[in-house]
C-alpha cells in the first residue's frame, strides 16, 4: 500500500554514518552523569561561539519578536509567508556571504533557499592529498557515460567535507573549465566558508568567475548558517544562482521549506550588526584554529597523522596503519571497535565514499575543551594499547554480543561507485532517489 | 474543467543532446512534448531499420537542421500559455530588480543555454492562475486600513507574548540548546503540545504524539504524504471545488489529482456515487487511484462533512483499498451551528483502517501563524510514519519557533480563551459578510467553517462560463479593487462562484468592501 519511495531504502539511513549516531544516542557521553558514554565526534556542529551569540541576543532584545521591545513586530512577522522571504533577511545573509568571502565578491542577486544536495563520486587519492584532478573528473564523466547515465552537473564542497581542505585557485579554475566544456552545472557547496583559519584563505567559485570564461547560467552556490554560525537547528539554507530559471523555480519550490519568519527576523538583525559579525568571524576562526591544533597535536603524539587542513569542523584522520588489511571490512571492524571500546563516534571513510580504507572523519568543534581532552585521552590509550599487543588478534568470525547493535548494510558500494550510482551517506544530503534532484536521463 | 496539468517527467526542453539517447519510459499519462516525438521516430531509423544510408544520413541531416532551428530560436522567449488575453501572467511583478554582478561576468559558452530539469522548467513557468495573480495584485497595491488586524486574534497572541516574554524569549537565550541539530521531525515536547492542541481543536479526539510528524507548514506535509502513498503517475481523487494550492503541493510527486465535481444543489458535498464513477473512469484510462484527498472543513466552500458521509467515505476507501488524506487545517476555525467531526473520531484506531487514514494539520489558519511554518502529519500507519519522518528532514520547523510554540500551546488556559474568542469573531465576520452580500442580492453557500464565504455571482456573469467568470473577476480586481478568487481557480465546475476571505479586514471595513462590490454589481447589471 505504500509508494516505492516510502517502501524503499532510498533514504540511505542504514549506513555506518547513521549507525554511529544511533550508537551515540543509545549511550551519550555526559561529563558528570555518563562519563563513560559515547562521545559524539560524528556530527559536524560548531558549538564554539555560542557565548558570543548569547551576548548579542541579550543586548538586542528587539531582534526577537518574543520580547517587550520586539513584540510590536509579532503580527507582521507571524503572518508573513511570502516565499521571497523578508527583504532584510535576504540582504543580511547576502552581506554575510560577501564578508565570508573576504568582500571579494558581491551577492547582490536575490537569494532563494532550499536545502538539497546530491553526491556523485569522483575518486580522489591520498597520494594527491585528495585533490580533485582533471583526469579524475574526466574519468568519472566517462564512467557515467559508459553506464548511460547523463551527467547534469558537478557538485563540490569547498571547503571540503570530510577533508577540511580549501580548494586552491588552480583546482577551481580547472573545475570551472571542465564544467564549462561539458556544459554541465556546477554547484559549489560553500557551507564551511567561514570555518577557515590561517592559510590558505578560502576562495569562492564566485571569485573565480570574475576573470575566467564560463557560462553564468551554470553556476550555483549552496550555503547555510548551520556550520559557520552554528545554527543547524534554525534550518536556514540558501541557494544562490546566476540562472534566472533556477532562481524562479527554487523560489517556488521553497514553499516546501520556508524559513520561519521568526528566525528570519532574528538572523536579519544579527547579521546586520556589522561590528558583531566581524568580531564573530575573527573569534570563531581563532577558536577553531586552537581546537584544531590541540587535537592534531594530541593525535600526533601517538603517531596518528591527519590530512593537513585548515577549515571545517573536523579532522581527516589517517588510521590506515591500524587496519589489519586495506579493505572496507577492516575499516568497519576498526570503526566498531572505536565506537564500542573507545566509545567515540567517528565516521568511517567508506561512508564518505573514500576509495582508500582507513581514513576517518573526526568532528572537533561540537564539544567543550574538557570533553575534547577526554576524547584525546581515550584515543591515545587505545592506540598505545594496540601498539603493545604483539600481533593484532584475528577477528573472530563468531559475532560477539557487542556487534549485535550495529547492523551494517553493505550493498556492493564499490561496484555502485564505479557505476556512478550513489548510495548516500552525507549529513546534509537528501535521498539519492530524491524526486527533487533525480536527474532526467 | 480540465485536469490539472502535471509536467511530464521526461520533458527535456530544447536540449541539444545526441539523438541516440536511450528511450526513457514514462509513466505519466500526459502528452509527450514535441522534443520526444522527434527523437522516437529518429531511433527507428538509427537502429538500422532504414539501412546504412538512411540510418546515418537522414538522422544527421535532421539533427543538423534541428540544431539550426535551435540556434535561430534560442533567444525567443517561452510562449505564454493558457493566459486570458486581458491578463498578463505574473513574472516580473514578483521579481525584484536583478543585480549588477552579471555584466561583470564573462560568458563564453558556445553550446547554448544549459538545460534545467524538466521539473524546474515546469515550475518556473509564470503563475497564470487567477488565485496567485490576485495575490500579486494585492501586494502591488494593498489597502491599508487605519486599524489592520491581519488575523482576527493576533492581538491575543501578542498579549500573551508580552506577558510571558521570558518563557518565549528563553527560546533564543537558551541558544546552546536549540541552535544545534534537533530531531528533524520535531521536538518531542512540541509533539506533545501539538497533540494536546489538536485533540482539543478536533473535538476531544485522542491524538497520540508518537504518531505525529512535524513539518514546516502544511504544504510540505501534503507533499510528503503524496510521496509516501502514491507513485509517480498514480492519482488521488479529490472533491472539487478544492484548494488551489494542492495542485502545486503535489507537482513534484507526479501524482495526478482527479476532481470529483460537486454541485451547488448538494451544497457542494460529494457523493459516493460520484467518487465511484471517478474511480472507474480513472481505471479505464489505466490510472491507478491510490487515495482520496479532501479538506474538512472544506476549502473553498466552508462546509463540514457530516459523520455519516465520513463513514461512507471510509467504507468506500476500504472497499477499494485506498488511502484517505484529510486536511483538517481549518478544524479550529468553525463558527456555525454544526459541530466539526474529525475523521479521527470515526476511525477505529485498533483496526486495519488506521493504516489508511492520514490527517494533515497546521497552525497557519487556526492560530494565524502562517509565517512560522508549523504543520503536522498525523498517521497511525507505522510505515508511513517512518517514511514521513525521513522525508521531513527537508522540511523541519525552525528550533526557536518550536520552543516558542511549546510554551504557548502548553498554556492551556490561554489556548482555550483564544479558541473561544476566535470562533466568536469568525462568526461575527462571517455573518456580517453574508448579510452584506445578501443585501446586494448575492447569496452564499451554507458554511460553518473556514475563513471565507463561497459566493454565488453566477447571475452577474455573461456569458455563463469560465470566460464570463474571469471577466467579472478582473472587474472586481481592477475596478472594484477587491481581490476575491474565482471558482475556476478551485476547479469548480459551475461558473460564477467566488471565494471571499473575510478575516483580513476589521469589521468596520465591511461596509467599504460591500460598497466596492456594489459598484461592480451595478455596472454588471447596467451593461447586461
Amino acid at each position: 500500500m505504500l509508494s516505492k519511495i516510502a517502501a524503499g531504502n532510498g533514504h540511505a539511513e542504514e549506513s555506518a554514518y547513521f549507525d554511529g549516531w544511533k550508537a551515540y544516542e543509545n549511550d551519550p557521553f555526559h561529563p558528570v552523569d555518563k562519563p563513560h558514554g559515547v562521545i559524539q565526534m560524528g556530527l559536524a556542529e560548531n558549538q564554539l561561539c555560542f557565548d558570543l551569540v548569547k551576548e548579542w541576543i541579550l543586548k538586542n532584545p528587539s531582534a526577537s519578536i518574543c520580547t517587550v521591545e520586539g513584540v510590536d513586530q509579532f503580527q507582521d512577522i507571524a503572518i508573513y509567508q511570502d516565499y521571497h522571504g523578508l527583504p532584510e533577511f535576504r540582504k543580511a545573509v547576502a552581506r554575510f556571504m560577501e564578508k565570508v568571502r573576504g568582500e571579494k565578491v558581491k551577492f547582490d542577486r536575490d537569494l532563494r533557499w532550499r536545502t538539497g544536495v546530491q553526491l556523485v563520486p569522483v575518486l580522489c587519492n591520498s597520494s594527491d592529498n585528495f585533490k580533485i584532478t582533471k583526469s579524475a573528473l574526466e574519468d568519472a564523466y566517462e564512467r557515467a557515460q559508459d553506464a548511460k547515465i547523463k551527467v547534469k552537473g558537478l557538485l563540490i564542497t569547498n571547503p571540503s567535507n570530510p577533508l577540511g581542505t580549501v580548494l586552491d585557485k588552480e583546482t577551481l579554475i580547472s573545475i570551472l573549465a571542465f564544467t564549462n566544456e561539458k556544459n554541465i552545472h556546477l554547484v559549489s557547496d560553500e557551507i564551511y566558508g567561514a570555518t577557515v583559519f590561517g592559510q590558505p584563505k578560502f576562495i569562492s567559485i564566485a571569485e573565480i568567475m570574475i576573470d575566467q570564461p564560463h557560462n553564468p547560467d551554470l553556476i550555483h552556490i549552496v550555503y547555510s548558517l548551520s556550520k559557520d554560525l552554528g545554527f543547524p537547528g534554525f534550518r536556514v539554507g540558501i541557494v544562490y544562482s546566476y540562472n534566472d530559471n533556477v532562481v524562479n523555480c527554487a523560489r517556488k519550490m521553497s514553499s516546501f521549506g520556508l524559513v520561519s519568519t521568526q528566525t528570519q527576523r532574528l538572523i536579519a538583525s544579527m547579521l546586520s550588526d556589522e561590528v558583531f559579525v566581524e568580531r564573530f568571524l575573527v573569534e570563531s576562526s581563532k577558536r577553531l584554529e586552537e581546537r584544531h591544533r590541540a587535537f592534531t597535536w594530541g593525535l600526533n603524539q601517538v603517531g596518528i597523522q591527519s590530512l593537513k587542513s585548515n577549515a571545517g569542523l573536523f579532522v581527516w584522520m589517517d588510521l590506515r596503519h591500524l587496519l589489519q588489511d586495506a579493505t572496507v571490512e577492516a575499516e568497519l571492524t576498526l570503526w566498531r571497535v572505536i565506537i564500542n571500546e573507545v566509545k567515540i563516534n567517528v565516521s568511517p571513510g567508506s561512508s564518505f565514499h573514500c576509495s582508500e580504507p582507513g581514513w576517518f572523519r573526526v568532528c572537533i568543534a561540537n564539544m567543550s575543551d574538557e570533553t575534547m581532552d577526554v576524547a584525546l585521552r581515550r584515543i591515545r590509550s587505545f592506540v598505545l594499547k594496540k601498539k603493545n599487543v604483539a600481533k593484532p588478534p584475528v577477528v573472530s568470525t563468531k559475532r560477539k554480543c557487542w556487534q549485535t547493535n550495529l547492523q551494517l548494510r553493505l550493498s556492493n558500494k564499490r561496484l555502485d561507485d564505479f557505476m556512478g550510482i550513489s548510495q548516500i551517506g552525507s549529513p546534509h544530503s537528501p535521498l539519492p532517489q530524491s524526486p527533487l534532484l533525480r536527474a532526467q536521463t | 474543467m480540465t485536469q490539472p496539468h502535471s509536467p511530464s517527467p521526461t520533458n527535456e526542453p530544447l536540449s541539444p543532446t545526441t539523438s541516440t539517447t536511450t528511450t526513457t519510459t514514462t509513466t505519466s499519462t500526459t502528452t509527450k512534448p514535441p522534443a520526444m516525438r522527434l527523437i522516437v521516430p529518429l531511433q527507428g531509423v538509427v537502429q538500422g531499420r532504414g539501412g546504412l544510408i538512411l540510418g546515418s544520413i537522414i538522422p544527421c541531416a535532421l539533427f543538423y537542421f534541428y540544431q539550426l532551428y535551435l540556434k535561430k530560436h534560442r533567444r525567443r522567449p517561452p510562449p505564454p500559455s493558457q493566459t486570458p488575453p486581458f491578463l498578463s501572467p505574473t513574472s516580473s511583478s514578483t521579481d525584484l530588480t536583478r543585480s549588477s554582478s552579471r555584466p561583470n561576468l564573462r560568458s563564453s559558452s558556445s553550446l547554448g543555454p544549459a538545460p534545467v530539469s524538466g521539473r524546474a522548467h515546469g515550475l518556473s513557468k509564470p503563475n497564470v492562475s487567477p488565485y496567485y495573480i490576485g495575490l500579486d495584485r494585492f501586494r502591488e497595491d494593498p489597502y491599508c486600513p487605519s486599524v489592520n488586524p491581519d488575523g482576527l486574534c493576533m492581538d491575543l497572541i501578542e498579549k500573551w507574548v508580552v506577558e510571558h516574554w521570558e518563557k518565549s524569549m528563553g527560546s533564543e537565550l537558551g541558544i546552546n540548546g536549540i541552535a544545534t541539530y534537533q530531531p528533524l521531525d520535531g521536538l518531542m515536547d512540541l509533539k506533545l503540545a501539538m497533540s494536546d492542541f489538536m485533540s482539543m481543536v478536533m473535538g476531544n479526539v485522542s491524538i497520540d504524539p508518537s504518531h505525529l510528524v512535524l513539518t514546516c507548514g502544511a504544504t510540505p506535509a501534503v507533499e510528503i504524504l503524496g510521496f509516501c502513498l502514491a507513485d509517480h503517475g498514480n492519482a488521488f481523487l479529490i472533491p472539487a471545488p478544492y484548494y488551489a494550492g494542492f495542485d502545486r503541493d503535489l507537482v513534484r510527486t507526479g501524482v495526478e489529482l482527479i476532481p470529483v465535481h460537486c454541485r451547488s444543489s448538494d451544497n457542494f458535498t460529494f457523493s459516493i456515487t460520484a467518487l465511484e464513477q471517478a474511480y472507474n473512469n480513472a481505471r479505464k484510462r489505466g490510472v491507478k487511484v491510490r487515495g482520496i484527498l479532501l479538506s474538512n472543513p472544506s476549502n473553498p466552500v466552508g462546509n463540514l462533512l457530516p459523520k455519516e458521509t465520513l463513514h461512507n467515505l471510509l467504507d468506500f476507501a476500504r472497499e477499494k483499498n485506498i488511502h484517505i488524506i484529510s486536511d483538517e487545517i481549518f478544524a479550529g476555525s468553525t463558527f456555525g451551528s454544526e459541530e466539526f467531526v474529525s475523521i479521527a473520531e470515526i476511525v477505529d484506531w485498533e483496526d486495519l483502517d488506521k493504516d489508511r487514514v492520514h490527517i494533515i494539520y497546521g497552525l497557519s489558519k487556526d492560530l494565524s501563524l502562517a509565517g512560522f511554518r508549523v504543520g503536522a502529519i498525523y498517521t497511525a500507519n507505522e510505515n508511513v510514519l517512518t517514511a514521513s519522518k525521513k522525508l521531513a528532514r527537508f522540511s523541519s520547523i525552525s528550533a526557536p519557533t518550536q520552543h516558542l510554540l511549546i510554551s504557548m500551546l502548553s498554556d492551556k488556559r490561554f489556548i482555550q480563551e483564544y479558541m473561544v474568542t476566535n470562533r466568536k469573531r469568525l462568526k461575527i465576520m462571517h455573518d456580517s459578510f453574508v448579510s452584506g452580500l445578501e443585501q446586494l442580492g448575492i447569496r452564499c453557500a451554507k458554511s460553518d467553517g473556514g475563513l471565507y464565504c463561497w459566493v454565488d455571482m453566477s447571475a452577474l456573469i455573461k456569458p455563463y462560463n469560465e470566460k464570463g467568470e474571469l471577466e467579472l473577476w478582473d472587474k472586481l480586481l481592477t475596478t472594484g479593487k477587491v481581490n476575491i478568487s474565482p471558482g475556476s481557480a478551485f476547479h469548480c465546475i459551475e461558473p460564477g462562484w467566488f471565494r471571499c476571505c473575510f478575516t483580513t479586514l476589521p469589521e468596520a471595513d465591511v461596509p467599504l468592501v460591500m460598497n466596492r462590490i456594489k459598484k461592480v454589481v451595478e455596472s454588471c447589471k447596467s451593461s447586461s
